[in-house]
């Protein structure tokens, strides 16, 4: 009876000059975990909330390494950003091939953003179901970029995406001006205390449920999971470490 | 030279002949038309020397005689080509498009020699894999962030990098020189000498090699950028001739 006429498909504009599938489609990057992206004069990094469909299954995939330089945290269609990381990787590969050189960071972003535009503008299309923090570090130093459904993409000093990234991106808008200068774990410890931010009432990072993707000057993307989390998750405030920690770290000797 | 010789030596040669199964084949280029000679270049203390003379020949003809074989490719570098003109105009029309998207991408990077001579020899080999080669030999010279590069790449996709390069007849005349004159010496060499050392080589290719002409721009790549001389003559030396009659000695 009141059914919206205006969201059938992408290629129709609403009487206020919208256009409602895009829309539903940044919806969907809501639906994600969330990750935190962060830049420092010298690193970037990127730091993701994993989730698990329960007990018996595993933690999805959240951070995934495109090039020595490069790496993508994701939030929204998984399928969807395997398709762009794919394409990602072709694309960095190309450009070694042709002119040995690693591919800056800006080309890869603005060729996913057009990518994502065009499946905006052709009826029978959708749009991506899935939002995208690159980090990189090229010849112009480090880099951290935002990708939408929508095709548009932004450099930021720090981001965050994904399910309740709001708070995140509170934490980030209170710190941001002090991570240009910020070493490297002081840089991981803002970017662990934003996404602790994203988590519901009685959950907590852990070893589990967290990764970290590092780039930098001297250092290729590395992402950091499981074990090797711990020595970063020390560095979070004292309160926060007694709650968590232990339990996932217990083993039987 | 026998400039389209191919069918000369047939009688009624637009028709095709009996009993050959390779009378439908497709040919692609078997041969370059227009060519440029040797190309010479080497480091030196400032950065990297190249030279080239400006005829284009046609066969043995000496077809078009004010060509500039030395071309400049963004602000530090320079590509210089022997063998058909044709295929390196249209190899300096790639470059300049690469270029141009390069500017225009506005993100602060900028090709280097290094990354240049790489797509080149991509393309050099490309084209010999589908057995369609670009006829040219290639020297590229650059200098950046105070690292002097010089690689060659031919129409094989053959590459190498060395701190003395000559193609064509060059490797023959000059390159021997080049080397005595050169290898150990590529951060002492002064400017004048290079100049020195590029001129001799000139005038032994003028006097040896019949595709040469005393007319040639030499260029450098510093770190002031690149630089390319209007054409100059070397001195040579006749007299000896007046004696000489027949080919013995």
């Amino acid at each position: 009876m009141f059914r919206n006429q205006y969201d059938n498909d992408i290629s129709t504009w609403s009487p206020q000059g919208r256009i409602h599938q895009i829309e539903y489609a940044l919806e969907a990057v809501k639906q994600g975990s969330a990750a935190v992206g962060l830049r420092s004069n010298t690193h970037a990094i990127l730091l993701a909330l994993k989730r698990s469909s329960g007990e018996l299954a595993s933690y999805q995939k959240k951070l995934i390494r495109i090039d020595d330089h490069l790496g993508v945290a994701i939030a929204g269609l998984t399928s969807d950003a395997r398709v762009l990381s794919n394409f990602m990787r072709t694309e960095a590969m190309k450009s070694k091939m042709i002119f040995d050189r690693p591919l800056p960071i800006f080309r890869i972003v603005s060729a996913i953003g057009d990518k994502a535009q065009v499946n905006t503008q052709n009826y029978g299309r959708r749009p991506y179901g899935v939002g995208l923090l690159v980090a990189g570090y090229d010849e112009t130093g480090p880099h951290l970029y935002e990708c939408a459904p929508s095709g548009n993409f932004f450099e930021y000093y720090a981001m965050s995406i994904g399910a309740r990234s709001q708070s995140a991106k509170t934490y980030l808008e209170k710190y941001y001006e002090s991570f240009a200068e910020a070493s490297l774990d002081e840089l991981v410890r803002h970017g662990l205390n934003a996404l602790r931010d994203t988590l519901q009432q009685d959950k907590e990072l852990s070893t589990l449920n967290c990764s970290i993707g590092i780039v930098g000057a001297d250092q290729k993307f590395q992402i950091v999971e499981g074990e090797a989390l711990q020595a970063y998750l020390s560095l979070l405030d004292t309160g926060a470490q007694e709650d968590q920690g232990q339990a996932p770290m217990e083993t039987e000797d | 030279m026998n400039q389209f010789s191919l069918n000369f030596d047939r009688e009624n040669y637009h028709e095709k002949p009996k009993n050959d199964i390779f009378a439908d084949a497709i040919t692609r280029t078997q041969q370059p038309i227009v060519t440029g000679t040797s190309v010479l270049a080497f480091k030196y203390k400032d950065g990297i020397m190249l030279a080239a003379d400006t005829l284009a020949s046609y066969g043995s003809l000496a077809r078009f005689t004010n060509i500039q074989r030395l071309y400049p490719v963004g602000d530090f570098t320079i590509i210089a080509a022997s063998g058909d003109i044709s295929d390196f105009q249209y190899v300096q029309h790639l470059l300049d498009t690469v270029m141009v998207e390069e500017y225009y991408t506005n993100d602060g990077h900028v090709l280097r020699t290094q990354n240049i001579y790489e797509y080149l020899s991509r393309v050099m080999y490309g084209r010999r894999s589908r057995f369609n080669p670009l006829w040219n030999s290639y020297v590229v010279g650059g200098y950046n962030d105070g690292e002097k590069f010089l690689g060659y790449v031919d129409l094989l996709g053959t590459t190498y990098q060395s701190s003395t390069i000559a193609t064509g007849f060059g490797g023959y005349l000059a390159q021997p020189i080049l080397r005595k004159a050169v290898e150990g010496r590529e951060d002492t060499l002064t400017e004048t000498e290079a100049i020195e050392i590029m001129n001799s080589c000139m005038k032994v290719l003028y006097y040896r090699d019949a595709r040469s002409f005393n007319k040639f721009q030499r260029a450098k790549i510093t770190a002031e950028g690149v630089e390319i001389s209007g054409p100059y003559k070397a001195e040579t030396q006749w007299d000896f001739a007046e004696g000489l009659r027949g080919y013995g000695p």
